[in-house]
This record gives structure tokens, C-alpha cells and sequence, in this order.
């Protein structure tokens, strides 16, 4: 009766193990990729090509906020490249000296305003927004996309009282898409990517730079030489156009 | 009451090893968490300003919650335990839902019932209600999944209670509301107590509807849980420390339960 | 005060028809599941018969005629019958002052009138020192006085009595009994019990139900001394013998002279008393036999009635039993004279 449950116990230890640690299973090389969460359909198209070009390599995404991104790194997550939505996340990791060499910038990003399909509060500008009774959503300022709205209100000299602030991109979005908020500032590829769900007006752009999606190999990383080349595919023509097409800009030299 | 020391059956020995396993998975995470605990900067990161208005919000909704879970609780506990209809199997099975939910389904669920476009959102914005991104939000998240849980105790508590002394109340002529007032309640009382505090205690950890149904900001919908995943975007240490007074809150309310049960 | 029962409860094979008079008590006797139980609870307004009707001095508790336009079924809090069970279950969060006061409470009594009359009554059973013990610091005699008090309180139009002392130590029964017999006389009482003794000491009448149906019924004296149905002859075989009490022991009217164990309150010389003793307990002497302190009582059998691997021996009233040997020793037949002997110990004497 004793072996076999003691048995039992130490299997589901071992199973549970396994499932935690995301070990290297299968016969071929894996590349594990850290990106962040609103890079998921340029970055699904870029490993597709990379897959294609590397027989016997298979690439492993893992999407995320940020900033959880870098502090699963710092906890020894198994990440090979890791791209972020905005520099001051990746600062971190250089910090921490888990960068293996410079972050490249390889895409930015600009907000929009999106709105309910049909606009009911008729929202034009940023200036509306401060409409009182108007019911905005934000991201909040500790995240990226909320210090680039803090950063773009400042600039245009608008004081925004919002009725939530939300900790990522796609919270500030599924208030808009559920109606519950007349308006909301995410990056102008959310939009895109909701499709009919929200309206996305743009802004100008009040001379605030657009934000920057740094990406940079792992110090320490299974396969390094794996690891520049996705980074060198990125930033080629392919990872360009695959950017451009989600409605990524150019990252130009950064900020 | 004190119990003489009983001579155990005892238990097999190779029981232990699952049982350390089982302790250990959640004594260890907790542990962890004390050691990470920035105990330098510990003061002056709980008492910041969004961390007090936080807990205070946390505080203030919970118990906002757990009277709201009383008041209606209690009702559905008794006409689950002392009635017989047809459906009620069913109808218990459904109340009961939320305990094996994700939070996140009961916010969503809540959005279309109570949100502008939802199904009383509308009336409620023509009497000038507004629940979206309002505290009372918060309230309704935290009612929604924690109300099972006061249900659920109560209802034990009333069915091991039996009717015994219902009976005899009635046959000494008091009202079906007198029996409920004086006999029915005091003697469920610590099942009402105990269903009360658990209702408190899952009221002040929900995260999940909160954020789905009531958004986030500073003193009107940041409770708590809110609060610490936001910090961990940007201070890790912040998250930890607040992370470790929502667990004395808790370790707080379960110790003094227990001490009112054992007082008893 | 009068209850007219009728009740048919198929669920329970219980049909069943009685009556119990302004201030009479009846005892309904009756082997274990013969439905004395289901009878209160329909008369409580805890069960509802398929058929039958309630009515309490005049008004209609329970109407439930097959097939009837207009059923009436009177809930239990309104319908003045209080009910006092085996077990005493007292509120447990309760005192036993506010116990009793639950009832005046519940009629609408503010608390300090309630409480008064709580005192009345604990007072009245005896039970006046006990006022602020809770439930669970009482003894079970405790606990039925305070209960019954506490049914007494609620001032009901009839009490319904389901074998209030069958939970108790018998230490305490003949104390209770006692009680019992004060507070119940003038009070209109059904009485569910299968101890003889309870329907001797506290009944004006009998009802005697087996397999849910009224066997017999009549006064207690009557129906104990001519039993016609099994279970009567059966509880009725206890000799019973009424008479004054004097110089320490009870005198029949017929010139028996018995001693015995007084139970209850001390009895003066004059009370009106009962002995009571089993068959078992009695032997046949042809002589009164002498030195040990027993009871002889001269008498002239009347009967010889075997019973199993015995025989009763009937002397009028009176029963002894004894082996088929004896009964060939002693050449015992009907018209011989004999002594029954029983001891003062076997012989419970209780005030009437």
C-alpha cells in the first residue's frame, strides 16, 4: 500500500515540476522570447519567419506586461531575448546586468484615443477630455503607457481626471469596448488591433517623442548566437514590415 | 471548554509525509514573502499615502460587504434550510456558483448586469445611479463572490441546529418572525459569526471582479489587492510590504474568530 | 375548555376520534408506535391529517374534510396549545427565567411583566432557585420543571403533554409526578404516556390507542380494573389499592392494611393515597407467614389465569403470580382463602 502512493506523491511532485521549471523538452534547439503583451502579432510573425530559416529551431513566446517580463528574468527565468514596451523598463534589466550588450530600439509607438463604436460622447481631441461628467480610463502613471499619457496631457497643458487607472493597455481598452468608459488613451496599434470594437481618433502629437520598444539578447542566455539573430531579424526588413503592418512607427534612433 | 487529553486511534505514518508536503505548500510561499519583506523602508512604504487610502478602502468596502452579506445572506440561508421547493436543489447549486468561479467571469458577469450597457445599468442611469468605476462597484464585486460563503456556513449551521426548538417556540405562540429573532438566530449565532468572517475575509482579497468590473483609482476603487499589483510594476518592495499586511489583516480576523468560537 | 380531535393520518395508519372535557386530563396509553405522537401533533398543528377536524372550545383549529372547499389549518403559534416533550429542550441561550418568559413575550408582554410571570410560574413548579441557571447547568428534573413551567406561562387553552418524564432518572420522576398532579388539575390536558402510574396519578380519563386506533376508552379506574384491550389488561396488571393513609401505612376501605414507600410529599394521616405493587412482587402463603417486614393480606382467590410458564392468582383487585408448582402445593383454586404477602419495599404508596 505505501509504495505505490509514495510513488503516486513523488510523479505529481515531478509532473509539477516539470510544468514550473519550462525546461527544454522535445528533440530540437527552443528559443524563448520575453516580449511585451501588445507585441503579440508582429512577434507571432517573426518567429514564424525565424522557424522557417533555422531547421530544427522552434520559438517559445512568452507575453507579458513589462515590467512582470523583467522580473521574471531577475527571478532566472530562461529568456533568451527580451523585448519591452518602453526604455525605462528595460533600464532595469541593464541595471541588473542581464542585458547582453545594448538595447536596440526597434519600433515605436504613439497613443490614440479610442472610443465606443459611434463616439457617444462625441469625444474630438484631448482637450475634450477634460469635459466633466465624461467617464475617461487611463493607464495608470506607473506603467508605460500611463507615463506617456501624463507625459502627452502635461504637454498640451490639459489636467485629466480620470475615473480609473488601469494597470495595463488592455484593461484601459475592454473599458472602452464594454462601454463603460467614453474614452481612453492606448497606443494607436491597440487600436488597430481591436478592429470594429473601438473608433481610434488621433492626436497630435503635442512635440511628445513617441514611445520605444527596446529589445536586447539575455546575458547568460542557452543560445546566444540564436538570440542575435532573432534580434538581427527584427530589426531587418522583415520584423520592420510585420511592425509597420500592426501599425508600429519606425523607431528612428530612439528617443 | 476544556476536554480531557483523548488516546488517539492513530493515524498511519506514511499519512505525514503528504500532509508536510500539503502544509508546505502553504506555509513555505508565506515564509518567502517575510523574507523578502523590506523591513528597513517597511513603515514608510505601508504608510504612504496610496498604500493608507488603500487599506482604507479595503477596510471600508469589506465590511460595506459583509453587512450587505449578512442582510441578504442570512434570508437565503434560512429559506434554503427550513423550506422545500420544488427547484431548490438547482437553485442552491446556482447561488453557490461564484465559490468555484474565476473572479475575473464574475466581473465580466457583473459589467452586463450593472454597467451602463448592461441589464439594470440602463435604469440605473436614469435614476441617476452611476456603479461604473464608483465604490459602490467595488461593494458589488466583493458581495457577489463572497456572499456564498456567509450561505453556505450559515445554512450548515441552521440545518445541525435542526428545528427542535422552533417547534417548541411556535407551540409557546410566537410569530414565525419572533422564532426567527429570538430562537433561530442566537442559536445559529456562531455560524452567522464564522460565515460573517469568512465573507470579510474573501471580501478584502478580491481582486479579480474588482478589476474587471470597477477599474482602478486611488480611494474610489483601488482596494487593497488593486494597489499591490499595480505597485509591482514599479516597486517591487512596496508590493511585498502591502502584500504582508493584507496577510496580518488576515491572519488577524481567522485568529480572532477563533477565539470568539473557542470563548463560546 | 374542550377538545374535539378527529384524525386520519394514513401516512402513519393512525385514525382516531376522541374528546378531552373542559379541565379533565386524558391519558393517552398505547404501546410504542400505536401514533400517541401523531395525535398531539395534530392537535399541536404540526401535522396535518388527511381528513379530520380540530376544534378547541369552539374554535376550529384544523379542518381538513376530503374533498372540502374551505380546508383550515390553524399554524402552531396560534392555535394556544402548548407542548411539552421528553425532552425538556429548553432555549440554550436562554436563562430559565427568560425560558419562561418566552411565551408572555411572545403574546406580547413587555420584558418586565414577562419576567414577573416567568417568576410565577418557576415558583409554581418549584423550580424558583433555579431562575438564572442556564440550560445546561440543570438536571434533567430541572430542565422539566423549568419547561413546564415555561408551557404553563404561555397560558394555552390545552397542553399536550408528550411523555414528559420517560427521559428521566427514576429518582426524580415521583417528584415531578407530584408537580405535575398540582398544576395540571383544572387544566384541560392530553397526556401521552405508557406508565400506568402517570394515567392513575394525573388522569381523569384514559384513551387507549394500539395500531392507531382507539381500543378502549373510559375513567382511569374503570378501564384499569376491567381492561378490554390487550395493552390495558397488559399495563392494568398492577395491583392498585386506594385508601386513606394512617399510622404510617395505607388502610383500604375493605380492611387491608399495606405499607410501603411513600413517594412525594410527606403524607399526613387522613390523605387520600394509592399503593401500588406488581403481580411479581406478591407470594401465596396459606399461612400469614411470620418475622420478615412484609404486607399479608388476608383475601379469597377468585380466579386462576395462566400466563406463559406462570399463573396469576386474582383476589378481587388484587394479582399475585406463581408458578404452576405452587399452584399444586398450595391446591390454590377459586374460593380458598390465602395471605398475599408482598414487602414494604416492593409497595409504593403516593398521595391522590
Amino acid at each position: 500500500m505505501r509504495a505505490p502512493l509514495v510513488a503516486a506523491v513523488v510523479l505529481v511532485a515531478a509532473g509539477c515540476g516539470a510544468a514550473g521549471d519550462g525546461g527544454t523538452g522535445g528533440d530540437g534547439t527552443e528559443l524563448t522570447v520575453f516580449a511585451a503583451a501588445s507585441l503579440a502579432g508582429p512577434f507571432e510573425q517573426v518567429a514564424e519567419t525565424f522557424e522557417a530559416e533555422h531547421e530544427g529551431v522552434r520559438v517559445r513566446l512568452s507575453l507579458a506586461g513589462s515590467s512582470d517580463l523583467v522580473a521574471q528574468v531577475e527571478a532566472g527565468a530562461p529568456a533568451d531575448v527580451l523585448a519591452t514596451a518602453d526604455e525605462e523598463t528595460m533600464q532595469r534589466l541593464v541595471d541588473a546586468d542581464l542585458a547582453d550588450g545594448d538595447p536596440v530600439p526597434f519600433a515605436a509607438n504613439r497613443l490614440q484615443l479610442a472610443v465606443p463604436p459611434g463616439n457617444p460622447a462625441g469625444v474630438r481631441s484631448l482637450a475634450d477630455l477634460a469635459r466633466p461628467g465624461l467617464a475617461l480610463v487611463l493607464c495608470a502613471p506607473e506603467v508605460p503607457c500611463g507615463a506617456a499619457s501624463a507625459r502627452l496631457a502635461g504637454a498640451a497643458g490639459v489636467t485629466l481626471s480620470p475615473v480609473s487607472e488601469e494597470r495595463s493597455v488592455t484593461d484601459v481598452l475592454a473599458k472602452v469596448t464594454s462601454g463603460e468608459a467614453d474614452a481612453g488613451l492606448v497606443y494607436a496599434t491597440d487600436v488597430l488591433a481591436a478592429g470594429d470594437a473601438v473608433e481610434g481618433i488621433a492626436l497630435a502629437d503635442e512635440g511628445v517623442a513617441p514611445n520605444v520598444y527596446p529589445v536586447v539578447p539575455v546575458a547568460g542566455a542557452d543560445e546566444p548566437g540564436l538570440a542575435a539573430d532573432f534580434v538581427a531579424l527584427l530589426t531587418g526588413p522583415t520584423g520592420q514590415r510585420a511592425l509597420a503592418d500592426a501599425g508600429f512607427l519606425p523607431a528612428r534612433g530612439g528617443r | 471548554m476544556r476536554r480531557p487529553a483523548a488516546a488517539h486511534v492513530g493515524v498511519p505514518r506514511w499519512l505525514y509525509l503528504p500532509a508536510l508536503l500539503g502544509a508546505g505548500v502553504v506555509l513555505l510561499p508565506l515564509v518567502a514573502l517575510l523574507l523578502r519583506t523590506p523591513w528597513a523602508d517597511f513603515w514608510g512604504l505601508v504608510t504612504s499615502e496610496a498604500s493608507r487610502d488603500a487599506l482604507g478602502l479595503s477596510l471600508r468596502t469589506a465590511t460595506a460587504s459583509t453587512v450587505v452579506c449578512v442582510l441578504l445572506g442570512t434570508p437565503m440561508a434560512v429559506v434554503l434550510a427550513r423550506t422545500d421547493f420544488r427547484g431548490q436543489g438547482l437553485l442552491r447549486a446556482l447561488v453557490l456558483l461564484p465559490l468555484v468561479l474565476p473572479p475575473v467571469v464574475g466581473g465580466i458577469a457583473l459589467l452586463y448586469t450593472f454597467g451602463r450597457r448592461g441589464l439594470l445599468g440602463r435604469t440605473f442611469e436614469v435614476l441617476g445611479v452611476q456603479v461604473a468605476f464608483s465604490t459602490t462597484a467595488v461593494v458589488l464585486a466583493q458581495v457577489f463572490v463572497a456572499l456564498p460563503f456567509l450561505v453556505v456556513s450559515l445554512e450548515g449551521a441552521l440545518r445541525s441546529a435542526g428545528q427542535r426548538y422552533e417547534v417548541v417556540a411556535a407551540s409557546l405562540g410566537a410569530r414565525p418572525t419572533t422564532v426567527l429573532r429570538r430562537v433561530t438566530l442566537p442559536l445559529v449565532l456562531p455560524g452567522l459569526v464564522s460565515g460573517a468572517v469568512l465573507a470579510f475575509a474573501r471580501s478584502l482579497g478580491e481582486f479579480g471582479a474588482t478589476l474587471t468590473f470597477a477599474g482602478s483609482l486611488q480611494g474610489v476603487t483601488r482596494t487593497l489587492p488593486l494597489e499591490i499589483y499595480l505597485r509591482r510594476e514599479t516597486d517591487a518592495d512596496a508590493a511585498v510590504a502591502l502584500s504582508l499586511v493584507l496577510v496580518a489583516v488576515a491572519v488577524l480576523v481567522v485568529g480572532l474568530t477563533r477565539q470568539a468560537g473557542r470563548a463560546r | 375548555m374542550t377538545l374535539e380531535l378527529a384524525a386520519r393520518v394514513p401516512a402513519r395508519d393512525v385514525e382516531v376520534e376522541l374528546e378531552v372535557g373542559a379541565g379533565e386530563t386524558v391519558a393517552l396509553l398505547g404501546p410504542n408506535g400505536a401514533g400517541k405522537s401523531t395525535v398531539l401533533s395534530v392537535a399541536a398543528g404540526l401535522v396535518v391529517p388527511d381528513a379530520g377536524r380540530v376544534v378547541l372550545d369552539g374554535r376550529v383549529l384544523t379542518d381538513a374534510a376530503p374533498g372540502a372547499r374551505r380546508r383550515v389549518q390553524v399554524p402552531p403559534h396560534d392555535r394556544r396549545t402548548a407542548l411539552l416533550a421528553q425532552d425538556a429542550s429548553l432555549f440554550p441561550h436562554l436563562d430559565a427565567l427568560d425560558n419562561v418568559a418566552f411565551g408572555p413575550r411572545s403574546a406580547g408582554a413587555g420584558r418586565r411583566t414577562a419576567r414577573d410571570a416567568a417568576r410565577r410560574w418557576l415558583a409554581a413548579v418549584g423550580a424558583e432557585d433555579l431562575a438564572h441557571r442556564r440550560p445546561r447547568q440543570l438536571s434533567g428534573g430541572q430542565a422539566q420543571r423549568v419547561a413546564l413551567a415555561r408551557a404553563l406561562a404561555a397560558e394555552p387553552a390545552l397542553l399536550l403533554l408528550d411523555e414528559p418524564m420517560a427521559a428521566l432518572d427514576v429518582g426524580v420522576t415521583p417528584a415531578l409526578r407530584q408537580v405535575l398532579r398540582r398544576v395540571l388539575a383544572d387544566r384541560t390536558v392530553l397526556l401521552v404516556t405508557h406508565d400506568v402510574l402517570d394515567a392513575v396519578l394525573l388522569a381523569d380519563r384514559v384513551v387507549v390507542l394500539d395500531a392507531g386506533r382507539v381500543v378502549e376508552q373510559g375513567a382511569t379506574g374503570d378501564v384499569l380494573a376491567r381492561p378490554r384491550s390487550d395493552f390495558a389488561a397488559r399495563v392494568a396488571g398492577l395491583n392498585l389499592v386506594r385508601g386513606a393513609w394512617r399510622d404510617g401505612a395505607l388502610h383500604s376501605p375493605d380492611g387491608l392494611r399495606i405499607e410501603g414507600m411513600a413517594h412525594g410529599p410527606a403524607l399526613r394521616d387522613g390523605d387520600a393515597s394509592v399503593a401500588v405493587f406488581e403481580p411479581q412482587a406478591v407470594s401465596v402463603f396459606l399461612a400469614e407467614p411470620g418475622g420478615s417486614p412484609r404486607n399479608a393480606l388476608s383475601v379469597v382467590v377468585t380466579e386462576l389465569e395462566p400466563r406463559g410458564g406462570q399463573v396469576r392468582i386474582r383476589a378481587g383487585a388484587l394479582a399475585a403470580d406463581v408458578t404452576p408448582r405452587a399452584v399444586a402445593d398450595l391446591d390454590l383454586a377459586p374460593g380458598r382463602r390465602v395471605v398475599l404477602a408482598v414487602k414494604a419495599h416492593e409497595v409504593a404508596v403516593y398521595g391522590t
